[in-house]
């Protein structure tokens, strides 16, 4: 007889033996299914309702559903894109992917300034010098306390207040700062450029590769190669290597002032940044209570126990607390890049043009609101479904290994 | 010989006459020590940030109280003559554009001579918070089968007058003629239910009442129409009232709602309603605040029958009520996962139906546990009902802009914002100092 037959615990989970239904109201499983089919059955009812009702309030005002709109010519003038748009020929449809990008523009930039100076002032609020402790505690509190349309609202006054192009504050001939926004140098981009990000990006996957080879062996022999100058090489050297050997193109182009307004460079107009700014800032403040939590919850003992094994410093909160405070941070961090990104959508009150302003102004061009709402509902659930995804691949891949 | 020894320094220890630490490490020299010029790194650290607040703090006192100017005069018109404030600008704060507009930015275009009604209605809602977070408030009332006689059959009033007018209304629609009931009766014992129902409700669960009670007072005063008030359209209505009854009113339904949906999530019996309830969570969190009050504003009117308007404040909260249950949920539902399975299992052991082990054992714990998120929760929708600024509702971020649209102050945002801020941190401080308070208490409570 095959031991494994005899092994419960390969067998699988014994289902309880079924057992017939009786249509008699002291049946659970009758009542359950009695109460789903009720619930069920008033939820679809006023569903049907609500979209008979619509039916006949569009017929009556002959709006056509569905989303042919999206092909018709929008005309909606768009200050800032990341592709080519001109409002005379291009589509609704165009128009809106245009409005997901300048989202995705300002959500992706603000995660990552907000998780850089959240951290900070997280870390600052631990800090040993009482000044630093009490300033960061203040500031968390404060920002937290005003909502984040008045902020909004106070930053993008406070940008518009600024002095008008020929009198903007500058710095040397290249940043200019005014009522029309930053003005950047810009780097005028050529094939040399995109070769040596091409190498940066062989690079990344090196050193992954490297790191992995480096620990590998580590845990075959206990001896940890050096990482760093591998990374050193393949980051730093390799990209600027394929960039010399291509010509090292250095052309940049300078914001210059003709007339009343600039010429050329690049710009960070005044709705992004006073966008940029609010959204960092306030999140921030949420992002320094979570790693502050963070690294309160890592046991002291973990300190100490990896002091005794001889650990540097470094090592310990590198090995030891770090990975251990990540574990409770990840969760609500993920919460926080989610509001960050739902939040971007109050751009509509200061005119940056993201996928709520021009599915707003779409809706009131079109009188197309349900299916306008809709864009907007499947843009923001696609982001916020890809973001909870990758945190959570992320989360399960630090968690504790349990028994 | 030497166990006496012994005994005198235990002796010594115990009287008190225990050794001092070296000195320098006590008193302020040494505080200032440790906590400001620890290193060197530490020093230099406080030394520029005692220079940035320095210069920051003096800098901002001078520009809001040395160089401010707080009234402007008048034109025979009644136009604010703001050169005064215009010369002034970038040194010193103008805050007469506060002395100037406070009444329109608190209570929006409520009719001027009536404006003490919403200044009771904010005294309200502040008090009602601030009973709130008495305790004793929420105890459990006097319990007697008299008691519940009262609340059921105040009830019983006002649905027999409501039944009576919905029939009237059928009627009316079906055949062109009016039921020949007793109306005026019929409303004076509508209200004489309502007083029984609060009465009741007051002595059950005295907390209930007063939520209940205070809410209904708060609705009279805003619409009028009764007790000699005169009737005020919610068109009028703006400020800090709306503010306030959109997240209160919009928590006090939204929770009840929650816990259903929270339940309903845990449920293991119901599969459907436990699908139903996932994605209608899921949906809501996963889009902006901002696109639901769209669809309240844009859609709602689609979905109604032809010919009947929804108010533009109701449905927007309508729209809060939804969300709010949405986050509010997922809170309750944290609590409920925090239970220990025992508590359950005992509850089944002991016979109880479902909803006597949910209200009994369950949620009573569960409940607890989550007062200082509820309260933090709260604190969010209290800012993020400033998002009718978008759809055009005259709540107070609105009624700031309002203000700030008059001509003569128009170049005054600053100092309208800060104004604004403040109320707002105000509120907020207020229930976070709250809700940590909760939270310390809650801990040294588990952590016996």
């Amino acid at each position: 007889m095959p031991v494994t037959s005899a092994d419960p615990r390969t067998m699988g989970a014994r289902h309880a033996p079924k057992r017939r239904m009786r249509l008699a109201w002291s049946d659970p499983l009758f009542r359950s299914l009695v109460w789903q089919v009720v619930i069920l059955g008033i939820v679809s009812a006023i569903g049907w309702y609500l979209v008979s009702n619509t039916n006949k309030n569009l017929a009556a005002r002959h709006i056509a559903t569905g989303f042919g709109f999206l092909d018709r010519v929008a005309g909606i003038p768009i200050g800032e894109s990341l592709i080519s748009y001109e409002p005379a020929s291009d589509t609704y449809g165009r128009a809106l992917w245009i409005g997901v990008l300048n989202t995705l523009k300002v959500a992706g930039i603000g995660i990552v300034l907000a998780t850089i100076l959240g951290t900070l002032i997280g870390i600052g609020r631990l800090s040993s010098n009482w000044l630093m402790a009490q300033l960061t505690g203040f500031y968390v509190e404060v920002i937290r306390d005003i909502p984040l349309l008045l902020q909004l609202l106070f930053w993008y006054t406070a940008l518009q207040g600024l002095p008008a192009p020929k009198l903007s504050w500058r710095i040397g001939d290249a940043v200019f700062l005014s009522n029309r926004g930053i003005k950047v140098p810009y780097v005028v981009w050529e094939n040399a450029h995109t070769w040596a990000l091409v190498a940066f990006l062989i690079g990344v996957v090196g050193t992954f590769l490297w790191n992995r080879r480096a620990r590998a062996k580590q845990e075959a022999t206990g001896v940890r190669p050096a990482v760093w100058p591998a990374a050193l090489g393949l980051l730093l050297a390799l990209p600027l290597a394929v960039w010399a050997v291509l010509g090292a193109p250095t052309d940049v182009e300078l914001p210059v002032l003709r007339g009343f307004n600039f010429q050329g460079g690049g710009t960070v107009s005044p709705e992004y940044f006073a966008l940029l700014l609010g959204l960092v800032l306030y999140t921030a403040g949420y992002i320094a209570e979570i790693v502050r939590s963070g690294i309160q919850a890592v046991a002291l003992g973990q300190w100490e126990a990896a002091g005794a094994l001889g650990l540097r410093r470094g090592a310990i909160l590198r090995h030891i607390v770090l990975p251990q405070a990540l574990r409770v941070v990840i969760p609500p961090m993920t919460s926080q890049y989610l509001n960050l990104t739902k939040n971007s959508s109050l751009a509509v009150a200061i005119g940056y043009q993201d996928v709520v302003s021009i599915a707003n102004t779409t809706l009131n061009q079109t009188g197309q609101a349900v299916e306008g709402i809709a864009v907007i509902m499947a843009v923001f659930l696609t982001i916020s479904l890809s973001i909870s995804l990758f945190m959570n691949w992320y989360n399960a891949r630090i968690a504790l290994v349990g028994r | 010989m030497s166990a006496s020894i012994i005994n005198e320094s235990a002796i010594n220890q115990s009287t008190g006459s225990r050794e001092q630490p070296p000195p320098g490490l006590v008193g302020p020299l040494a505080w200032l020590r440790t906590n400001l010029f620890g290193s060197w790194v530490s020093t230099a650290v406080t030394l520029a940030l005692l220079y940035i607040i320095v210069r920051v703090l003096f800098s901002f006192v001078e520009w809001a109280f040395v160089n401010a100017i707080w009234h402007v005069p008048y034109s025979a018109t009644g136009i604010a003559q703001t050169a005064v404030c215009q010369d002034a600008k970038g040194t010193g704060a103008c805050w007469a554009v506060i002395a100037d507009k406070y009444r329109l930015i608190l209570f929006g275009r409520f009719p001027y001579d009536e404006q003490w009604r919403p200044a009771i209605v904010v005294v309200l809602f502040v008090a009602l918070f601030a009973l709130s977070t008495i305790k004793a408030v929420w105890r459990k009332g006097i319990d007697s089968p008299i008691v519940r006689y009262i609340a059921m059959s105040g009830a019983g009033l006002i649905l027999l007058d409501n039944a009576a007018g919905l029939l009237d209304t059928i009627v009316e629609v079906g055949f062109g003629v009016h039921l020949p009931l007793p109306f005026g009766l019929l409303l004076l014992l509508n209200t004489i239910g309502k007083c029984a129902l609060v009465f009741g409700l007051l002595l059950l669960w005295p907390a209930i009442g007063v939520w209940i009670g205070t809410l209904a007072f708060i609705g009279i005063l805003m619409f009028g129409g009764i007790l000699g008030l005169t009737a005020v359209p919610v068109d009028y209505w703006g400020g800090l009232p709306i503010t306030l009854i959109l997240a209160t009113f919009g928590l006090a339904f939204a929770f009840p709602l929650a816990v259903l949906v929270a339940l309903g999530r845990r449920s293991t019996q119901l599969p459907a309603v436990k699908m139903l309830c996932v994605v209608y969570v899921e949906l809501i969190r996963g889009v902006p605040l901002i696109s639901v009050l769209f669809m309240a504003s844009v859609m709602f009117p689609l979905f109604m029958p032809p010919g009947i308007n929804v108010d533009k404040l109701l449905r927007a909260q309508i729209a809060v009520i939804l969300f709010a249950a949405a986050y509010l949920a997922e809170v309750v539902r944290g609590g409920l996962q925090a239970l220990p399975k025992g508590q359950s299992e005992a509850a089944d052991a002991m016979g109880l139906s479902y909803w006597q082990k949910t209200g009994f054992i369950i949620l009573p714990q569960a409940l607890r546990l989550v007062i200082p998120p509820l309260v933090n929760t709260f604190i969010g929708f209290f800012k993020d009902t400033s998002l009718v600024l978008i759809i055009g509702l005259f709540d107070l971020l609105t009624m700031g802009k309002v203000a700030l649209s008059d001509p003569p102050w128009q170049s005054f945002s600053t100092e309208v914002y800060i104004a604004l801020a403040v109320i707002y941190i105000v509120f907020c401080y207020g229930m976070s100092r709250y809700s940590r308070g909760l939270e310390r208490e809650l801990n040294s409570a588990r952590g016996r």
